[in-house]
């Protein structure tokens, strides 16, 4: 197996609160990891580090090293690296005021393709991938992303993150605000799209984690306790501190 | 998301399996018993109990299956569930093995007493010792105890096999005892099996607390550990 992303000694800080003290992980390519943990354990801080979404809190800052597909996020401009790294949220945050076919072209546009039949190309491309095509390819223009319903919202964010061609998608908590139907197709989604790109999600939903991911990381304040295949995890984890948790002894 | 009440019920259903073992267990004393003192009435008494291992079977069973359908268990709470229910069968078999014991009692209830070369009081009590340890090794979370149970199992294979030996020596040598020795023969095999349902549960222990699988003498380095 491939790695596509490493990650070696990263520290993160809010301010001079140390939000994680040495990460390292290598995440392999091609496969989903979850990364779990109780609220304020860092886990969405990390992933906010993989494609320097961190920073763009002013009093934010991080150091280590973290490479895509062998490259650092640190050496190249920001902008590149979050084409390079999408990202999806907890709440769903279509653009409200553009049709669904803007918000999903947006990205593409604003990285200077305005050609018209690539771009309806990559629209459908996109939300076909984003397995939204169907219930929205007769209206793309008609209506906008706000009209959608959650679920419905939360794909198109997808589909708008799939239309840059990324190599990770980082998912944090897509599917928390969601209803089970909703969740579920989130969750067949990400089983689609591992097969050609690589996922991380952070969840709060062990089931979920178990059902998704190939390989599961366990963080407890800022530090990454234990990271292995997502089965060893969720039978017989080699930590007392990550069988407390995911037993519900603690948390 | 501490889970109080969830611990709870796996006390609840640790304490439930406990009082089902006390009913496997006083099954195979008095089947024993029955078998010294040549007494239907005791033979009796576990025919009459077997409905009520039964009963607590399928009551243990449910509740496990509710826990694992409501509690989405993880880890070390998963493997004590499924533990459970492996440790609830294997006792529900010791019950069998009590009434198939008692069964044999009664027929030679009813023949000649017979100097047979066998002692089944003796071997029966390894086999209790056995059941008493693997009990005792999932009341403690002792894997420790649990590998002693496993490694006393050679033993009863042995004596099951010397038995063997010598009641068909008997057989042949004496055909007016042929049938008692048969069902002596009978008895000693229940109990050897009584001994493999401890150390069932003695693997069950292991799996329970270390997660790892060493039933048919896979993973020994693991139970050592």
């Amino acid at each position: 197996m491939a790695t596509a992303v490493e990650v070696r000694n990263l520290r993160a800080w809010f301010g001079k609160t140390e939000a994680l003290h040495g990460v390292n992980i290598a995440i392999q390519s091609t496969h989903a990891t979850a990364v779990i943990g109780p609220s304020g354990c860092g886990k969405s801080t990390f992933i906010r580090c993989l494609n320097r979404m961190h920073e763009t809190n002013p009093e934010a800052r991080a150091e280590g090293e973290v490479k895509i597909s062998g490259v650092d996020v640190y050496g190249v401009p920001a902008v590149e690296v979050r084409r390079r790294v999408g990202m999806v949220f907890q709440k769903p945050n279509p653009f409200p005021t553009m049709s669904i076919y803007d918000n999903v072209a947006a990205g593409l546009k604003l990285n200077g393709t305005h050609n018209r039949r690539t771009l309806d190309e990559v629209v459908e491309h996109s939300l076909e991938k984003a397995a939204l095509w169907d219930e929205v390819k007769d209206v793309l223009k008609k209506k906008s992303g706000a009209s959608l319903s959650g679920g419905q919202q939360q794909r198109l964010c997808i589909a708008r993150a799939l239309a840059v061609k990324p190599e990770v998608l980082l998912m944090d908590e897509p599917a928390s605000a969601l209803d089970p139907i909703s969740t579920a197709k989130i969750e067949d989604l990400i089983f689609e799209l591992k097969q050609s790109l690589t996922i991380v999600i952070v969840t709060h939903n062990m089931q979920q984690a178990s059902r998704v991911a190939e390989f599961t990381g366990f963080f407890l304040m800022g530090n990454l306790v234990e990271f292995d295949r997502t089965e060893k995890i969720f039978t017989n984890p080699s930590d007392k501190r990550t069988e407390d948790y995911i037993t519900g002894r603690f948390g | 998301m501490t889970r109080i009440r969830f611990h709870q019920e796996l006390d609840e259903l640790k304490h439930r399996i406990l009082a089902m073992a006390g009913m496997a267990e006083q099954a195979i004393d008095l089947a024993v018993q029955a078998y010294v003192q040549r007494d239907l009435g005791l033979c009796q008494r576990v025919l009459n109990n077997e409905g009520a291992i039964n009963r607590a079977e399928r009551e243990v069973d449910e509740f496990a299956i509710d826990l694992l359908a409501m509690q989405q268990p993880m880890a070390i709470d998963l493997r004590f569930i499924l533990a459970v229910i492996k440790i609830n069968a294997d006792l529900e078999r010791v019950g069998d093995q009590a009434v198939n014991i008692v069964q044999r009692v009664m027929n030679m209830i009813e023949l000649a007493s017979v100097e047979l070369p066998v002692d089944i009081p003796a071997m029966a009590a390894r086999v209790r010792a056995m059941v008493r340890d693997a009990l005792r090794s999932f009341i403690e979370g002792n894997p420790d105890l649990a590998k002693h149970v496993l490694e006393a199992d050679d033993e009863i294979d042995r004596i099951n096999k010397e038995a063997f030996t010598s009641l068909s020596d008997c057989m042949q040598k004496k055909p007016d005892c042929a049938v008692q020795a048969l069902d002596a023969l009978s008895i000693a095999r229940n109990l050897e099996r009584v001994a493999d349902h401890a150390t069932n549960i003695a693997e069950d222990v292991i799996f329970w607390v270390r997660g790892a699988d060493v039933r048919h003498g896979a993973g020994q380095t693991l139970a050592g550990s």
